[in-house]
């Protein structure tokens, strides 16, 4: 697998990510190396087996809904890069 | 005596029977970081002052007669940098939280402290734990205490470092493919892996949440399993915590999660005076694939030295072949990336962390925010795990991986039929130079084969010290168990400890007034975050500033 100029753009696009074009050369050879690395898989017959994403499968855990914590408001808006009252500021999103 | 040359639990013990105040022995280790960790650079944070005031407030209740049950009162800890600390910065040793103070804590850090622990500060680590050397932090590299020209692993490389140049009698660290077991191994430390769901993830900042577990770090055996025994429990914040049952192999079902039941390791230890009994009816299987090219040869000698050891004294030892370990590396980087860039897309620079300056609108907002918060391996994987998740390549990478995933437990499932544990080495080398490997990121990645299939099949490991190489570096191996049979691999490995004493050394740098034979770590080459990543920003290992809320050690 080839990784090309497009296709590192749309990756880098689903990342929310920008690239310099010499960061983009880059981790177009990086992308193509790892690849073709881990397309070693492929030398495995892994037909009929499970899809396994997690150590314990099937595992429902039910909770009742309760209100543990109080009004942080203020705490939370701490760390805010950008505040205004009780909201986070950003950038107009709908035009 | 010396506080420092004691181990976690003599301290808590020696607390507890008033022979040294928690305030001394605070005092101790924070002495030790301010002359000490100019050389390694283990802190990002240290808090003095709130770890002062702690100290006394601990004495007081074990002066009132509390903290009965907690073999810890009053022991200084290290936590590393990705555990949420209620008001003392959390960054990840990323740019992207450098100014991030939690509101909350981790349920870990809860527990310690409702057991009277007392946290002295936050360890270095590779960026959002993604490494093996420490050396993808945003605050510089960490320096090994044997020898600070090498790397000391990672990536809790802060929290091995810590403990073995004697800043913090423990620390914990988190494993998502080794991150505790190999720092430990290349430090000459004791650290364990739990099964998957054993520790709370609450309040962890995620890199790949199934694979995740936060574990001990300390100087020997009794020390991480008192620890593990602390921290291990179901935790209704951490849906995926669990109570196992060692019988079964499997999660107690939701009602039986009710009962009482917690891992009780420390009575598992094996009587020193009687370590063969301990061993006695062991079955420890050998992957004789893991013994080949690749492997340095000191480390397969020590390890298979250590298979002799625990043999001569009654376990029984059989060699296998486990071939499917040749694919645990792909099928990890596959599934650790695809997770870590689900996990990653909640830093976008609006609700907390770094924000750029340089947006004129919202999408731009994230895309240079990340940019510029993110490091290099960071970004590298992010961006790998987007793409086998992404339309077109999902089936062919990810769910590819997902099945060997599954290939991988079968093939544990099935060495535990004829083996209690399996002995293995940690790491392929021992600690290797600051700047030697990572620019090549396949050769690092390969560094992890024989730590990755582990957190796949979320079974635990215990990895130990179990010799020396000719250049005085510490060797490591583990002993890998079946789920929840953390009491076996403890059993065992505190049998080797009893017989052995590679636990024992430490470091130059250990002594008062060892560090003086180092150098300092700025003025070792690659050491700093700049030449490490130079598209990142310049601020490296002495320039970033604390935040409100933390300060930092004079150390740093």
């Amino acid at each position: 697998m080839k990784i090309t100029d497009e296709l590192i753009d749309y990756i880098a696009d689903l990342s929310r990510l920008h690239m310099s074009d010499e960061e983009k050369k880059k981790a177009e050879d990086d992308l193509t190396d790892v690849l073709n690395y881990v397309e070693k898989l492929n030398e495995l017959d892994t037909a009929g087996m499970p899809e396994m994403s997690h150590p314990f499968e099937n595992v429902n855990c039910f909770r009742e809904d309760v209100v543990t914590n109080s009004d942080k408001c203020d705490e939370l808006l701490a760390n805010a890069p950008d505040r205004k009252d009780r909201y986070f500021k950003v950038f107009k999103v709908v035009e | 005596m010396n506080i420092r040359e004691l181990t976690a639990l003599e301290l808590g013990s020696r607390i507890k029977a008033g022979e040294i105040k928690v305030r001394e022995a605070v005092e101790a280790y924070l002495d030790a970081i301010d002359k000490k960790d100019a050389k390694i650079n283990a802190y990002i944070t240290v808090i003095r002052e709130q770890a002062l005031e702690r100290a006394d407030q601990v004495q007081k209740e074990i002066d009132a007669g509390g903290y009965k049950d907690s073999l810890l009162a009053g022991v200084p800890v290290a936590i590393k940098d990705n555990m949420n600390t209620k008001g003392v910065r959390t960054s990840a040793a990323s740019r992207i939280l450098d100014n991030f103070v939690p509101p909350y804590d981790a349920t870990v850090v809860e527990t310690l402290e409702a057991a009277g622990a007392v946290i002295i500060g936050k360890v270095n680590m590779d960026e959002f734990a993604m490494g093996g050397s420490t050396e993808t932090s945003y605050y510089g590299a960490t320096g090994n205490p044997w020898d600070n020209t090498k790397v000391p692993g990672g990536s809790s490389g802060g929290s091995a470092a810590a403990v073995a140049a004697g800043m913090a009698p423990y620390a914990l660290g988190s494993d998502t493919g080794g991150s505790i077991r190999q720092p430990a191994a290349f430090t000459g430390l004791t650290g364990i892996k739990p099964t998957y769901g054993s520790v709370s993830r609450y309040g962890l900042l995620a890199y790949a949440s199934s694979l995740d577990q936060i574990g001990p770090v300390a100087h020997d055996v009794a020390d991480a399993a008192a620890i593990l025994s602390l921290i291990a429990g179901k935790d209704s914040k951490d849906s995926t915590s669990v109570i196992g049952d060692a019988e079964t192999k499997t999660p107690y079902d939701s009602e039986e999660w009710l009962r009482e039941g917690k891992f009780d390791l420390m009575s598992c230890l094996a009587d020193p005076a009687n370590v063969d009994l301990s061993l006695k009816g062991l079955t420890i299987g050998i992957p004789s694939n893991y013994f080949s090219e690749g492997l340095d040869q000191e480390t397969n000698d020590a390890v298979l030295a250590a298979a002799r050891l625990l043999k001569d004294h009654g376990a029984s030892v059989k060699r296998f072949n486990m071939p499917i370990i040749d694919y645990a590396v792909p099928a990890y980087y596959i599934i650790a990336c695809a997770e870590a860039s689900s996990n990653l897309s909640r830093y976008d620079g609006i609700k907390y962390g770094h924000r750029t300056t340089e947006a004129d609108n919202i999408t731009d907002t994230y895309y240079k925010s990340r940019s510029e918060g993110f490091g290099e391996e960071v970004r590298r994987r992010i961006m790998l795990g987007s793409f086998v998740l992404s339309s077109g390549y999902f089936d062919a990478y990810y769910k590819k991986a997902l099945q060997v995933r599954a290939l991988i437990k079968k093939a544990f499932d099935e060495a535990f039929e004829s083996y209690d544990m399996i002995l293995s080495p940690v790491s392929p080398t021992t600690a290797y130079d600051i700047g030697g490997q990572i620019s090549d990121p396949i050769a690092m990645y390969m560094a992890d084969i024989y730590t990755v299939s582990i957190n796949l099949a979320g079974v635990p490991s215990i990895s130990l010290p179990c010799g020396f190489d000719s250049k005085g570096m510490p060797i490591g191996m583990q002993l890998i168990g079946d789920s929840f049979s953390e009491g076996k691999l403890v059993k065992a490995a505190s049998a080797f400890q009893a017989l052995t004493d590679y636990h024992k050394q430490r470091p130059a740098i250990f002594a008062d007034g060892g560090e003086a034979a180092y150098k300092d770590m700025t003025e070792i080459a690659g050491a700093s975050r700049a030449s490490v990543d130079a598209g990142s920003a310049s601020a490296a290992a002495t320039g970033a500033s604390a935040p409100a809320g933390t300060e930092k050690g004079g150390a740093r």
